[in-house]
């Protein structure tokens, strides 16, 4: 168990693609971080550096107080979990488990009561003569967490390692890898690009766009308090709703959605309304709101999700594929989504209207992106 | 109700579309595929030769001189088998062509596979430049190279022995490239979970790497044997002593020393023939399935 620290690390490629840029992050001990971010975030690229497979640009890694820039992989005492799990094809699972252990000459019956112990804990007893290509997706998952836990090494570092999985066994792993955690409390970094896992799994989540930290805290505070627009339409699925507005006099406006907010200085802003925020209310109820025209209605059993759009300019801004999709295909106005309560009926077509507690509110600066509070 | 049946199963007949067309097509034509209709010929002009070795090598020797010829000999003389082995020192040149063949091989193996993994994974300076060089010698025909060989292995004292076969042979460039373009096609993440596992380069390629390359190790295995047991040039340039000869050199001074005796010469032929066809046979599927990849990938 051991810290793990980056300090300003970069990594350019050649070619001089920029994969990631001053990244500073502290893993404390035990702590179980989240690196989440869409895809070419550089967050895998992060995560291979304090492996070892990648070098490192700028900056220093650390890991347990001592600089790794230089120390090859097998010298630095982590173990990886792969998205493709990388287990040794023509291994038995006892022997692809045993492998590490071999390697740092390990003697033969700590090797045995290692690769007992650890394949009681995650099952893997009747498995153990089995080669990887007699397993399921989810045994072979399995095994490739048991070929990391075996090392007992200083840090874990999973890189999507639930992503070949399909959604059921997804959840179930999910928790198996809560309650392995737990149990071992070996410091983690966890790359993900799924929302749910960083918001699950994690001690902390590190949100990352275009090679940079765009934010780092617990998970639910993230949620609630997005640092920046990025943060904001990443964070939460679906994603906050953000809309183009300006301040005046303390008084934001952004279309049809008008609220006070004293400390806001003139000029452009964005405004970001999560979906779960908005109630549907009358047409002539008091305060901050707006009329959503319906274009989708998707009904989950334990809430509706309403897509439509408002009279007011997107901010351009979006992340989420889905609804960048569904911002195209509307004509005129900004796409907004509304969670409803589950009995609300409605249909496209349809014009609903909506208002938000002025608090929950979110505003951003137009040029830089960066919350105001 | 009958109608419907019969409806129901020309319906169920027609689903798998094309393919099942072609297949209810042949079936009706031919009990096999048209393209044997062109692949058995082939595989006769290919066959003929062999067969008439096999046949001449079981004939005496006046069924051997019979015009018209004896396509078939009604009796096997088995004996010009034993004659054949009397009549020359085929023993010696056996042993000969193993050893120096088996060397070949292995350190082809091994030497080729060092190199490719260097080629394939691990970047250094200059590597492009020097695979691109390294490759054009694959254009060099053995002609233009065959007398500064001479020369170099004269050099070093090697002429007139099996070494002369040997140090020329230990790596071949064709050997290189068919391995890098083979472990390009394997996951990168094995290696990598090697190397955090602990395992050094080295360890990683004799571990993870050879084990998971055998079509592309059979396939070279095969034909560097072939190449070399069959390799009659180069011994003829090297070798002067009948004692060091190979079995092909030998054969050829076999056919010289008794011009008359075609059946013991074709006895002889077979029994050279022998090892190659059991490897091949051995190795079939990976050797082809090591060419098909090797054809995708290179």
């Amino acid at each position: 168990m051991a810290e793990v620290t980056f300090e300003g690390v970069g990594k350019v490629f050649p070619g001089g693609t920029i994969a990631v840029e001053d990244l500073s992050l502290h893993i404390a001990e035990g702590e179980f971080l989240i690196l989440v971010g869409p895809s070419g975030c550089g967050k895998s690229t992060a995560l291979r550096m304090a492996a070892g497979l990648e070098q490192i640009s700028a900056g220093v890694i650390k890991i347990d107080g001592t600089v790794v820039n230089d120390v090859p992989p097998k010298d630095r005492d982590i173990a990886m979990v792969f998205q493709n799990y990388a287990l040794y094809p023509h291994m038995t699972v006892a022997k692809n488990l045993a492998f590490g252990l071999r390697q740092h000459k390990t003697p033969k019956q700590e090797i045995a009561r290692r690769v007992a112990e650890v394949s009681d804990m995650l099952g893997l007893q009747d498995l153990l003569q089995r080669r990887p290509g007699q397993l399921s997706g989810g045994q072979r998952q399995r095994v490739a967490m048991g070929r990391a836990l075996v090392r007992e090494p200083k840090a874990f570092l999973l890189d999507e390692p639930l992503s070949n999985l399909d959604a059921k066994l997804r959840v179930q792993m999910r928790a198996e890898l809560k309650r392995l955690h737990h149990a071992v409390a070996i410091s983690t970094i966890y790359v993900t690009h799924d929302q749910v896992e960083a918001m699950t799994l994690g001690d902390r989540i590190a949100v990352m766009d275009a090679g940079k930290l765009q934010q780092i805290g617990v998970p639910q505070e993230v949620y609630d308090r997005p640092d920046n627009v990025f943060v904001a339409g990443f964070i939460g699925s679906p994603p906050m709703n953000l809309l183009a507005g300006h301040a005046h006099a303390g008084t934001a406006t952004a279309g049809d959605l008008v609220f006070e907010r004293p400390n806001l200085r003139d000029g452009d802003i964005v405004v970001g309304v999560r979906p779960e925020s908005l109630r549907l209310v009358g047409e002539a109820d008091p305060g901050p709101g707006f009329a959503v025209a319906v274009q989708v209605v998707e009904p989950l059993g334990d809430e509706v999700l309403v897509h439509g759009t408002v009279q007011a300019r997107d901010a351009g801004l979006r992340t989420d594929p889905e609804a960048t999709l569904l911002a195209n295909t509307t004509s005129m106005g900004a796409p907004v989504t509304v969670r409803l309560e589950p009995h609300v009926r409605t249909e496209p077509g349809r014009t609903i209207h909506v208002s938000v507690a002025p608090e929950a509110i979110h505003v951003f600066d137009a040029m830089t992106g960066d919350a105001v509070r | 109700m009958s109608m419907d049946v019969t409806a129901t199963s020309v319906d169920l007949r027609a689903l798998p579309g094309e393919t099942g067309m072609v297949q209810r097509g042949r079936q009706r034509w031919l009990p096999f595929s048209a393209w044997h209709l062109f692949l058995f010929p082939m595989a006769a002009v290919m066959l003929t030769p062999l067969l008439w070795v096999v046949a001449t090598s079981l004939e005496t020797l006046a069924q051997t001189r019979h015009f018209p010829p004896i396509l078939w000999p009604g009796h096997f003389e088995w004996r010009n088998y034993s004659d054949a082995l009397q009549a020359a020192p085929f023993g010696r040149w056996f042993f000969n062509t193993t050893v120096v063949t088996v060397t070949v091989v292995v350190t082809n193996l091994l030497l080729c596979s060092l190199a490719a993994y260097g080629f394939a994974r691990i970047d250094f300076w200059g590597k492009k430049v020097v695979y691109f060089f390294l490759l054009a010698t694959l254009m060099v025909p053995i002609q233009v190279t065959i007398i500064p060989t001479f020369l170099i292995v004269k050099r070093l004292g090697m002429i007139d022995s099996l070494n002369a076969l040997i140090v020329p042979n230990l790596a071949n460039v064709f050997g290189i490239f068919m391995l890098t373009q083979f472990f390009r096609t394997l996951p990168l993440d094995l290696e990598e979970a090697a190397r955090i596992d602990g395992a050094s380069r080295l360890k990683t390629l004799f571990v993870v790497v050879l084990p998971l390359s055998g079509p592309a190790l059979a396939t070279l295995a095969v034909i560097q044997f072939m190449w070399i047991w069959n390799d009659f040039l180069w011994p003829l340039v090297t070798l002067f002593n009948e004692k060091n000869y190979t079995i092909q050199l030998g054969l050829a001074s076999f056919q010289g020393a008794h011009v008359q005796t075609t059946n013991l010469l074709m006895a002889g032929n077979m029994m050279s023939m022998v090892p190659v066809l059991a490897l091949f046979i051995f190795a079939q599927r990976w050797f082809v399935r090591g060419i098909a990849t090797q054809g995708l990938k290179g």
